[in-house]
């Protein structure tokens, strides 16, 4: 009887939860439905003074050679420049803008990085370039080959557990683990751009 | 050039890549005379941090003489021999201009990672991962170095190459815990972790003026050498109640401030140890944060805990409630280095610090996945491998 009883509660108990779950669905303020979204002005901090930003009003480059509005403020204290733009042309929203992010198609996508390298150029003279992507690759045909040493795994971790997949003998690359498919899915709207 | 890549889970390869050569105008490439691993490394090699590939090389703590400059460096000249951050700064950002380095806004440019992941970007890591920018290691022969005149320091002729090495990460780290941590004349400073960080961290806060210091680990030997190191005491968790042999060992208040230098991978004598390896394998937690959990609950009421060890995403059972009643600071950082290397180099001239004690063996890069093995498993009382690549 105890046992049917807290079922019955078990079940009651997540069922309201579902319930208030799903009517909450329609008030929440989540970003998708944000009736700023198309219209929010995106930034970056400069540390420099307001003239050396936008001397004569001239947006730095490379943003000057986007189509996008732009203006810049005095941040408080002593934190430099506020530059903000936006794109002039229409922004999906909602469940579009998600799928652009993801399709890397969001016009947001290239303004955040124009900032981002603006900010880089004025402060210290150059953009930082990545190095080529992974040097040493696994399997390729090399005499230190021989050195080739797998450490042994501690006994308290379960082989199952180690997420990646280990690189085979034959020269495979690693294949990336979920957590890193995920990740690099969902930043993908953000190399070089920043969360602005 | 020779270079120890990381391939997978406990997996390391010794193998042949491309020379590195100037990218930007503000590089330097350095031949690396000594470079060493680190704990954190561990959480690498461990699958614990995101965004590593196959083929990257690994390595973040390193010494060399600088061998080409860029068309825009200035105070870096080929022939120095020089320590470098493991952290990278630009130098002229807001953070930077503030002395928190790993902060920078300029050198990471895979910021998008740590912005989704933290809600904020960090600064470049040598060999930490495409989400810290990508960039290739130190364990290898020459290394890229970009923004070299802010990230490179000279090193005076009179400061031993294995004293300098640990100058790049270790020695700053440690005194950075200790600094930032709020550490004053006549405090009660305890230390999780007697790795060489936290080894650091020790001897910095005797070196501010802490009345006692003491150190809590479970390696016999590395409790011993951090009592020569850092003329402190030490407790062994694994024999003992730290939390009670705190509050005895200071009048019942706890320690003044907390230094946690063990990071994600935290053990412990108990039953948590278990608790957070499932939580943490079943992807429910992150990190295991045993030893922050200890130092929140130790510190005494006002206190300062300060957060040395790396940790990257979220953890369970955070003591919230003991840090927001007891009233304590609660701070942590990547290390800003390139704020306190200068000094620490003329504190290593002058020996109050010896930094190069730390370094219990040295191998080739060809040793160094067997290397790793020793560091991660404490073989033979295994605090550091230094690779000498040359």
């Amino acid at each position: 009887m105890k046992r049917v009883l807290f079922g019955a509660a078990t079940l009651l108990g997540t069922g309201a939860a579902v319930a208030r779950w799903l009517a909450a669905r329609g008030r929440a303020p989540v970003v998708t439905k944000d009736p700023k979204e198309s219209l929010r002005w995106l930034g970056v901090t400069i540390n420099l003074p307001r003239e050396e930003v936008m001397p004569d009003g001239v947006p730095p480059r490379p943003l000057s050679r986007l189509d996008v509005e732009v203006r810049a403020e005095q941040a408080p204290g002593d934190r430099g420049t506020e530059l903000y733009a936006r794109p002039r042309r229409a922004v999906p929203t909602g469940p579009m803008a998600i799928l652009g992010r993801l399709r890397g198609t969001d016009p947001r996508q290239e303004v955040r990085k124009a900032l981002r390298d603006a900010k880089s150029i004025l402060e210290t003279g150059e953009v930082l370039r990545p190095e080529p992507e992974p040097a040493g690759i696994h399997g390729e045909p090399s005499a230190i080959q021989k050195t080739k040493t797998a450490l042994t795994a501690p006994k308290s971790r379960a082989a199952s557990i180690a997420q990646p997949v280990r690189a085979d003998r034959s020269g495979e690359r690693r294949q990336p683990g979920l957590r890193d498919r995920v990740l690099a899915l969902a930043a993908r709207r953000a190399p070089g751009e920043g969360r602005l | 050039m020779k270079a120890l890549c990381w391939q997978g889970v406990d997996e390391l390869t010794v193998e042949q890549v491309p020379d590195p050569r100037i990218l930007n105008a503000q590089d330097a490439i350095i031949k690396v005379i000594a470079s060493t691993t680190c704990g954190s490394d561990l959480h690498l090699l461990g699958g614990y941090i995101p965004m590593m590939k196959s083929g990257d090389v690994i390595g973040h703590e390193f010494l060399g003489e600088v061998v080409e400059v860029g068309s825009e460096v200035r105070r870096r000249r080929p022939g120095e021999r020089v320590v470098v951050c493991s952290i990278i700064g630009c130098g002229r950002c807001w953070p930077c201009r503030h002395d928190m380095w790993s902060l920078c806004e300029n050198s990471n440019p895979t910021s998008g990672i740590t912005d989704l992941l933290w809600g904020g970007s960090t600064a470049g890591i040598y060999g930490y991962s495409h989400a810290m920018g990508g960039f290739r290691g130190s364990h290898a022969e020459y290394i890229r170095v970009p923004f070299a005149d802010h990230n490179a320091f000279p090193v005076p002729d009179d400061v031993e190459d294995m004293d300098a090495l640990f100058a790049s990460d270790a020695v700053p780290t440690g005194w950075m815990g200790a600094d930032l941590g709020g550490v004053r004349p006549g405090d009660v400073v305890a230390v999780w972790g007697c790795g060489a960080v936290g080894q650091m961290a020790a001897r910095a806060a005797v070196l501010l003026g802490a009345e006692r210091v003491i150190a809590i680990d479970r390696y016999p030997e590395r409790l011993r050498m951090v009592e020569r190191q850092a003329d402190c005491e030490a407790i062994d968790y694994t024999a003992t109640d730290v939390d009670a042999e705190l509050r005895e060992r200071t009048g019942g208040r706890g320690p003044d401030v907390c230094i946690e230098a063990v990071g994600l991978e935290a053990d412990s004598a108990g039953p948590m140890r278990v608790y957070d390896e499932v939580k943490q394998q079943l992807h429910l937690e992150q990190d295991r944060p045993i030893a922050v959990r200890e130092a929140i609950h130790a510190c005494r009421k006002g206190g300062s805990v300060f957060v040395l060890g790396v940790f990257t995403g979220f953890v369970d059972k955070f003591p919230l409630g003991a840090l927001m009643n007891k009233g304590l600071t609660l701070r942590g950082a990547q290390q800003h280095g390139q704020r306190y290397i200068p000094m620490l180099l003329d504190r290593i001239s002058k020996g109050e610090l010896k930094p190069a004690q730390m370094a219990t063996h040295t191998m080739t890069l060809d040793d160094g996945p067997r290397g790793y093995d020793m560091f991660k498993h404490k073989k033979d009382g295994c605090v550091r491998v230094v690779f000498r690549p040359s």
